[in-house]
């Protein structure tokens, strides 16, 4: 099997392996899932630093690379961080206020 | 050793990934899913690091540290209102690394044949959603009109503009070695993310943030195609379906198609439609609210957008205590679509200290209304219309909605009685079961709390 072909299955079970997933989240937490989801595809950090971190890299290269690491990691920062403060917020009951 | 290592770090990324999606199906286990995913991301981060073509390491090593520097405040300083602002730009952010990616792999290698295929639908996707996100984050932000911008022809100019694109791009394809044909894609992806954006109102705002989701998710699946790098493909494919499933939520429960969200441009035909004289209504004082609720022993609370605006939330959970206090039921009634991206109620009330038990989804509540002795309707409008399900006719025909008109009474906080963002008039406004609030929604409801206090006192 070609390469391109393998990674067409992966990918095909991987999105068949969200749409399942996705499905059972609670409407109650699709905003901090959708920053989830976000910081996850923040993942795209591995291909800056592959891009970045070239020892034949251009100086466009290397530049464009620096970029995309910087906004990646922005995303996966802030994604990460924001996600856990909104779950902290959802509470059952408060305690002691009743 | 270290060639056994590397892709068993990626694959236990991988899994992490798909572990901290599947912790998230419950308020209980989803900060264990951000936290695994957390540790997926380092493992992914440190196994690609250690790859013997990583050698130059110090602009990395700038740009984790300015990213961070740049991510930690924006994370923690960011209000809860400005949450979706937060999420489109992120989504910028996103497919602006992999359309930099993207080209940057051009220049250096350029790819034939199915890579030069994965990079080209890697820029695409990547540039476009990098354009339309920065546009929604305007729109958001309210530094651009809010109001959907139409012309005629624009779904000819957008389509085109979009045939020409994907044109050049397969041109690309067929021979990469055209590099003057590159920056003509780049501009031409660009525009048309600006372009389709322009038309779409406030409404639509949580299918179009969904969809950005899932574009941004596509490209860096593309990406992982051509760095034939699985874990790129599978956090993608996660990060690509999760949007694309909630932009499917969002149209259900507009009853909606995509394509009627994208190129319909809602809302903009209708503004002179309904230029009725006015008709009456019967309207209450905050005193005459508060007795009616404190005499009811079921209350629906029903937050729309305009909850968000007025940042009426905190006020609201005073108000819950006070009635929880009196022996009152108070529950919200969370409509798929309210407010401007999936969930953004939800989000807001959690931060106001509502109790999440208290926050119940459309189709649970639904059947309740008949039983309720007031719902109460906040800064929510179209979500509550009843002609959605009796006038064939309406724009809004078909659309869910929340059935508050069965309640014993019903009252609407509002400013005025201007018409919602589909332009139409609320049939249940005018009932007579129907009390009208007039006010903003803050001072109204802080007004409300200090009646009721009162109440209790006497």
């Amino acid at each position: 099997m070609n390469s391109w072909e393998f990674d067409l299955w992966v990918f095909m079970l991987a999105a068949f392996l969200g749409f399942e997933l996705i499905r059972r989240v609670s409407p109650l937490l699709h905003t901090p899932l959708m920053s989830l989801t976000n910081a996850i595809s923040a993942i795209s950090v591995v291909g800056a630093i592959l891009i970045t971190g070239a020892s034949d890299a251009s100086m466009l290269s290397r530049t464009l690379g620096f970029i995309a690491v910087l906004a990646a990691t922005i995303n996966l920062v802030s994604g990460y961080l924001i996600t856990d403060r909104m779950l902290r917020m959802f509470k059952k009951r408060e305690p002691g206020k009743q | 050793m270290t060639a056994a290592i590397l892709p068993a770090l990626y694959l236990l990324a991988a899994a992490s990934f798909i572990l901290a999606i599947k912790w998230m199906n419950s308020p209980a286990t989803a900060r264990r899913g951000v936290f695994v995913g957390e540790a997926g991301m380092i493992l992914a981060v440190i196994g690609t690091l250690l790859r013997y073509e990583v050698v130059s390491y110090q602009w990395i090593f700038i740009a984790f540290l300015l990213g961070s520097a740049i991510g930690v405040p924006l994370a923690y300083l960011m209000p809860m209102t400005a949450v979706p602002q937060r999420t489109a730009i992120s989504h910028a952010f996103g497919a602006l690394a992999s359309a930099l990616i993207g080209t940057a792999e051009y220049y250096r290698e350029t790819p034939h044949g199915f890579i030069m295929g994965a990079l080209v639908l890697e820029m695409l996707l990547g540039f476009l959603t990098f354009t339309a996100s920065l546009m929604a984050f305007g729109k958001l932000q309210e530094i651009l009109p809010t109001r959907p911008i139409t012309y005629k022809g624009q779904n000819f100019v957008n389509l085109g503009l979009f045939g020409l694109a994907a044109a050049i791009g397969i041109a690309l394809i067929l021979s990469p070695e055209q590099t003057w044909l590159f920056p003509i894609f780049v501009v031409l992806s660009l525009l048309f993310g600006v372009l389709l954006i322009i038309p779409i109102g406030g409404a639509d705002m949580p299918t179009v943030i969904a969809l950005l989701n899932s574009y941004a998710g596509l490209s860096a699946s593309a990406m992982g195609f051509a760095l034939d790098n699985r874990l790129l493909i599978v956090a993608g494919a996660l990060d690509g379906s999760s949007g694309f499933i909630l932009a499917i939520i969002m149209c259900r429960a507009m009853n909606r198609s995509f394509s009627n969200v994208l190129f319909g441009a809602f809302g903009q035909l209708q503004t002179t439609a309904e230029k009725t004289a006015a008709r009456p209504v019967r309207s209450a004082s905050p005193e005459e609210a508060a007795e009616i609720l404190d005499s009811a022993r079921s209350v629906i609370v029903i937050p729309g957008y305009g909850m968000a605006v007025a940042q009426a939330q905190h006020k609201l959970r005073e108000m819950f205590d006070v009635l929880s206090r009196r022996g009152v039921d108070v529950r919200f009634a969370i409509h798929p679509v309210a407010g401007r991206m999936p969930g953004h109620m939800n989000v807001l009330l959690a931060e106001a200290d509502v109790p999440y038990d208290k926050l119940v989804e459309m189709d649970e509540i639904n059947g309740e209304f008949v039983m309720a002795d007031v719902a109460l309707v906040i800064g929510a409008n179209d979500v509550v219309n009843p002609a959605a399900q009796n006038d064939k006719n309406s724009p809004i025909a078909g659309m869910p909605i929340l059935e508050a008109y069965k309640a014993r009474s019903v009252m609407v906080i509002k400013r005025s009685m201007s018409p919602g963002f589909a332009g139409i008039d609320n049939e249940l406004y005018y009932m007579e079961n129907t009390l009208m609030l007039f006010g903003d929604a803050k001072t109204f409801v802080a007004s409300i709390v200090k009646e009721l206090g009162a109440l209790a006192r006497a």
